[in-house]
């Protein structure tokens, strides 16, 4: 604490360029992760109607498995197993398959959404099964899902200050460091936290006018 | 292998011990968020502007600041304010709030879901306000919160991995000291997730029984429930026609 009260304004200037380096780590985070999850999460769906229950349940069950255990430890898991690949990358790949699963179910409502009229009228026009995803189902399917992707994008973003964990210099981690050698906590932490606020809020407004504007 | 068996065996006891501290946080979390959530639900809905504006703001504060910010923040800056709590405490506080500002907004939406002719029957009937809600419209409304506040309960569940750094001995924490002590790091953190998963397993199992009640509770049950099944009363009319179950 120093003489001018608990909030030193000094400090917080010193630390609020260091934070926002660490904002474009999180926000790298949040993009790269979100890219990998909206990619693995639509195969995850796809993979997941398939007839056969070899490949179904194992599936299901790997799905819950990632999907009801803490992002947390699945994170440390991963960054011990693989030593040798930058951390960075295990964090974003982490990241992007825990959310994956989330996002599976996204497209699941999404592609069960899909009017039934429209396979059928893929099938009176013989269309190729290939085909008819990619150009009858999955575009009217994509377009459901763009709510729920904005807003697990929204919770991923709040959750990348996990990485601290792997010691991915992200913007939690660059206050922690810096409370670690001056042992003033309160200006980084709390900078931290609005500045969450102030990229969060904004775009969970844009999602939500999104969502209205497509329904 | 077997040795890592040997030391796993030797560390169950301890193991129970994280697991009550990980429970306690997410029972405690839950009670808590659950508490704030009714309050800022029905805050954000009355028409009053003192009510709704701070409802409002605590709610986007404490879900657009991130929780492991908010949970450092109340073990690192509190105390600076006077504020010292045991680190459970700080544990219990910060989930429930996060959660509780989450499942405020799942309270508003399916409150507002319920269909206005409800409110207006009640209104009909002269009910007063607390009876409307506790006899007509929260029994509704929480039949259809009920799925949403699963995931959140499970999503809580997996936030309190993040007490081990706030010094309690949770699963997580027992999970790394397993790996210490037998650098075995595949075998160790399957058994730590496998024992988050079996706990996030047992309370979505537990909330789906609660929806089924509740939906029961409204007519609409899917399932016969357990004392249409062996209980002696025979099932009458139409859910002896569809395989319903009867309304309670």
């Amino acid at each position: 604490m120093t003489e001018n009260g608990i909030w030193n304004w000094e400090h917080a200037w010193e630390v609020l360029p260091d934070l926002l380096e660490g904002l474009v780590v999180t926000i790298e985070a949040t993009v790269v992760g979100m890219a990998i999850a909206s990619i693995l999460g639509l195969f995850i769906a796809l993979a997941m109607r398939s007839p056969s229950r070899w490949v179904t349940i194992p599936l299901r069950f790997v799905v819950d498995f990632i999907r009801m255990t803490p992002l947390l430890v699945q994170l440390v898991f991963v960054w011990l197993l693989f030593s040798t690949i930058p951390t960075l990358v295990v964090g974003f790949t982490v990241l992007g398959v825990h959310y994956a699963t989330y996002m599976s179910e996204v497209y699941r409502a999404g592609i069960e959404a899909v009017p039934k009229g429209q396979w059928e009228a893929a099938t009176a026009l013989n269309l190729p099964k290939s085909r008819t995803w990619r150009a009858v189902i999955l575009p009217q399917a994509v377009r459901n899902t763009l709510p729920g992707l904005g807003n697990y994008a929204i919770s991923m973003f709040k959750e990348t200050p996990f990485l601290f964990a792997i010691s991915v210099v992200e913007m939690y981690t660059k206050a922690q460091q810096y409370g670690a050698l001056t042992f003033s906590y309160i200006e980084p932490l709390t900078l931290v936290g609005l500045l969450f606020l102030l990229v969060s809020y904004p775009t969970s407004l844009l999602v939500r006018r999104m969502e209205i504007r497509l329904a | 292998m077997s040795d890592f068996l040997q030391t796993l065996t030797s560390r169950l006891p301890s193991l129970g011990d994280a697991i009550l501290v990980t429970l306690e946080l997410t029972l405690g979390g839950a009670v808590l968020a659950m508490a704030l959530a009714l309050l800022l639900g029905f805050g954000a809905r009355t028409r009053s502007l003192w009510v709704r504006g701070p409802s409002r703001v605590f709610i986007e504060f404490f879900r657009g600041t991130s929780l492991v910010v908010q949970i450092f923040w109340i073990f690192y800056v509190l105390p600076v304010f006077g504020f010292k709590m045991e680190a459970l405490a700080v544990g219990i506080v910060a989930l429930g709030l996060n959660f509780g500002a989450y499942g405020a907004e799942v309270v508003r939406g399916s409150v507002a879901s319920v269909p206005a002719s409800q409110w207006e029957a009640t209104i009909a009937l002269n009910m007063s306000w607390f009876h409307r809600v506790r006899r007509v419209i929260f029994p509704q409304a929480w039949a259809l919160m009920i799925p949403m506040l699963t995931n959140l309960l499970i999503q809580l569940l997996k936030g309190s991995a993040l007490a081990y750094y706030i010094t309690l001995h949770d699963v997580n924490f027992w999970t790394t000291q397993l790996r210490r002590a037998t650098s075995e790091t595949v075998y160790s953190f399957t058994a730590g997730l496998l024992v988050y998963f079996v706990i996030a397993y047992l309370l979505t199992w537990g909330m789906n029984a609660l929806e089924e009640r509740a939906k029961r509770r409204l007519g609409r049950g899917t399932r016969p429930s357990l004392r249409d099944v062996v209980g002696l009363r025979p099932a009458v009319g139409t859910a002896a026609i569809t395989g319903r179950g009867t309304a309670a």
